[in-house]
């Protein structure tokens, strides 16, 4: 089954075809990579998918469901979550509290509730504090739940961003290079959060400029150039398909 | 030569705070001079040593850390619990102590700290800059005085209607405002407060126009009038309490985190479920809603109103009490508010003076405390 899919999928920004014509499709519970040089069109495509901007044409689908056009919000309700290649958090707030936010849509309640502080607001709270802290244990910062976000190691930012977006309990995660600028030591650890996270039963697609990680752990891999797709299909197939290696490398002359 | 006198003062100024402090107040006091005679001059002088020399040995003695960290919101509650509770029985007992004026002065800065808590969900929690902030006051002041004057509708009746009614404005502005971030949106909430006090100016007919409305009534309580100084000091300050205590709880719900996370980046709380515009709106209304009550509590204190108490003014004014405090703390924001309505009282000897030594004082805090007083802890918005 596909829970995500996309039919010719087009945005332009004036005359600037940041993507043309993309279509794929995400198996459930797989791994999913996006590929590109720079600028090839990636993260507009994530902003695509979250609503954050409309597509010019083409449709996406999640679950059946046509999404494009609907608000960012309505999206996360849905059931798609991401994370950002300039970290987003809410630095004001403390560790614990980036994550509970993130349960906003699935725990609810109303002003009213929250005033009189009644047994709804009672019960949904606590739930809320329990799973905050079951989502940085999974990601391994639990003792540091009260710290000021901002003043987390960048590394942990980066994966207190992937608690957050956990903490919607959505069915897609769309990680924006989650290990860009981490040392290898780093990048394994989150190589192994991110086949933990399948193995809570969702869906990752992930941009990702690291290919021994990507190579590592996709069940699929899409490429694409200049905003076009040129290539897809498993990690194998991919390493050496001649027109990825022309994106990437540039083209062999011969005289 | 000179020079070594100079370096030497150099020396000096650094090792003796004494120093440091009379030659900077010697320096006011000869600034002083030229407007007053000699005694006032001294005075300055005088004031400012002390003040400064106080400054600087805290400064020294560390002890400002440490009572902050004492007694900042953070900190668990080891110190706070017994500090509130004596500030509580302080002002519970303050009418049986204090004469009227200082009654008097309290209760203007209860109606100022519930106004400053409402704007603070505005422009603390949700970001939103509202210059305007003192139409919602004199809507609900207005409401209170048209219902009660023209209709005869009593205080307990009038007290929701006029909240209610700050708050229907505070929507009907949000609607079309919420397009707008930044400095746009307030150059409309400031707009929208000289309409609403222009219209209050010149629509004669309902209003009375600049001369305002008078004989409004006080609260009653079963026939039995509230008016008293005494009384009307426990109704605004069960107010206060209550505003509080409701705005405390809402902060640390799901709805005060959906608030902040909207301040604090908004690309990232749409993405997360939270949906902008209907928190915008919800901060909006639910902020004015306590301009209403203030704006009743003030109709009913004075028994007067006049447009001349809404102005743009009166809105920058409850906005530093705001920042003073510190932005999006709640506490800070009452002790903002408490010091700020109340320092124009303490500086009466002062006279002339007290509009420029309370701007020279938010101009000193903005250098060395932006975050504001009680600001830029970490805020923790867990029940416990």
């Amino acid at each position: 089954m596909f829970v995500l899919e996309t039919n010719r999928l087009t945005r332009h920004f004036g005359g600037i075809k940041a993507i043309e014509d993309v279509s794929f499709k995400a198996k459930d519970r797989s791994i999913v990579s996006i590929i590109g040089p720079n600028g090839a069109g990636k993260t507009t495509l994530f902003n695509c998918f979250t609503g954050i901007t409309k597509p010019t044409k083409g449709s996406i689908r999640f679950m059946n469901k046509e999404i494009s056009g609907l608000q960012p919000h309505e999206i996360a309700n849905l059931g798609i979550s991401r994370t950002f290649q300039n970290i987003r958090l809410f630095s004001e707030m403390s560790v614990i509290e980036n994550v509970m936010v993130g349960q906003h849509t699935k725990r609810k309640y109303n002003l009213f509730s929250a005033i009189f502080h009644n047994n709804n607001f009672l019960i949904q709270e606590q739930n809320i504090l329990q799973n905050a802290f079951e989502y940085l244990e999974f990601i391994g910062l639990q003792n540091f739940a009260d710290m000021r976000a901002d003043n987390l190691p960048y590394g942990s930012q980066r994966r207190l961003e992937i608690a957050r977006a956990l903490a919607t309990e959505p069915d897609i995660i769309l990680l924006d290079e989650p290990t860009a600028g981490m040392n290898p030591a780093e990048t394994e650890e989150v190589m192994s959060l991110i086949k933990n996270i399948q193995e809570l039963g969702k869906t990752i697609i992930l941009i990702e400029h690291d290919m021994h990680l990507v190579m590592g752990i996709s069940d699929w891999i899409i490429v694409l150039d200049h905003g076009v797709k040129i290539a897809e299909g498993k990690p194998e197939q991919v390493r050496n398909d001649p027109l990825v290696i022309e994106a990437y490398l540039g083209k062999e002359t011969i005289n | 030569m000179i020079k070594d006198i100079i370096e030497k003062i150099r020396a000096l100024t650094k090792k003796s705070i004494i120093f440091r402090s009379s030659l900077i107040a010697a320096w006011a006091a000869i600034l002083f001079l030229p407007f007053k005679d000699i005694k006032t001059a001294v005075m300055m002088f005088l004031s400012v040593l002390i003040g400064l020399s106080a400054i600087f040995f805290v400064r020294k003695s560390n002890f400002y850390q440490t009572f902050l960290e004492e007694f900042h919101p953070d900190f668990p509650h080891r110190f706070r619990k017994p500090a509130l509770i004596a500030l509580l029985i302080a002002f519970f007992v303050s009418p049986f102590i204090l004469a009227d004026y200082y009654l008097d002065v309290l209760i203007i800065s209860g109606i100022y700290i519930i106004l400053a808590l409402g704007l603070n969900v505005i422009v603390g929690f949700a970001g939103l800059l509202n210059l305007g902030f003192a139409a919602f006051y004199a809507i609900g002041a207005y409401t209170y005085a048209l219902l009660n004057t023209k209709l005869g509708l009593g205080f307990w009746a009038c007290l929701p209607l006029s909240a209610l009614s700050a708050s229907f404005a505070g929507l009907l502005l949000a609607i079309p405002a919420l397009r707008l971030r930044g400095d746009y949106l307030a150059i409309v909430t400031l707009g929208f407060g000289e309409i609403v006090r222009l219209t209050l100016n010149n629509w004669d007919s309902l209003t009375n126009g600049p001369n305002g409305i008078t004989g409004i009534a006080s609260p009653s309580l079963m026939n039995l009038s509230l008016g008293r100084l005494e009384y009307f000091y426990y109704i605004v300050f069960a107010f206060v309490l209550l505003t509080l205590a409701i705005i405390r709880r809402v902060e640390s719900s799901r709805i005060g985190r959906a608030w902040i996370a909207i301040k604090e980046n908004e690309i990232a709380a749409s993405s997360i479920g939270i949906n902008i515009t209907k928190y915008k709106l919800y901060a909006f209304t639910f902020g004015t809603f306590w301009a209403g009550i203030a704006g009743t509590l003030f109709a009913s204190k004075m028994q007067f109103v006049s447009p001349e108490s809404f102005t743009f003014i009166e809105s920058v004014f409850i906005l530093s009490m705001v920042i003073l405090g510190g932005l999006g703390n709640t506490y800070g924001t009452v002790l903002g508010a408490f010091i700020l309505a109340l320092l124009p009282e303490v500086l009466r000897g002062v006279q002339l003076y007290r509009m420029l030594i309370l701007g020279l004082g938010l101009v000193l805090l903005m250098i060395f405390r932006p975050q504001g007083l009680l600001g830029g802890g970490k805020s923790v918005r867990i029940r416990n």
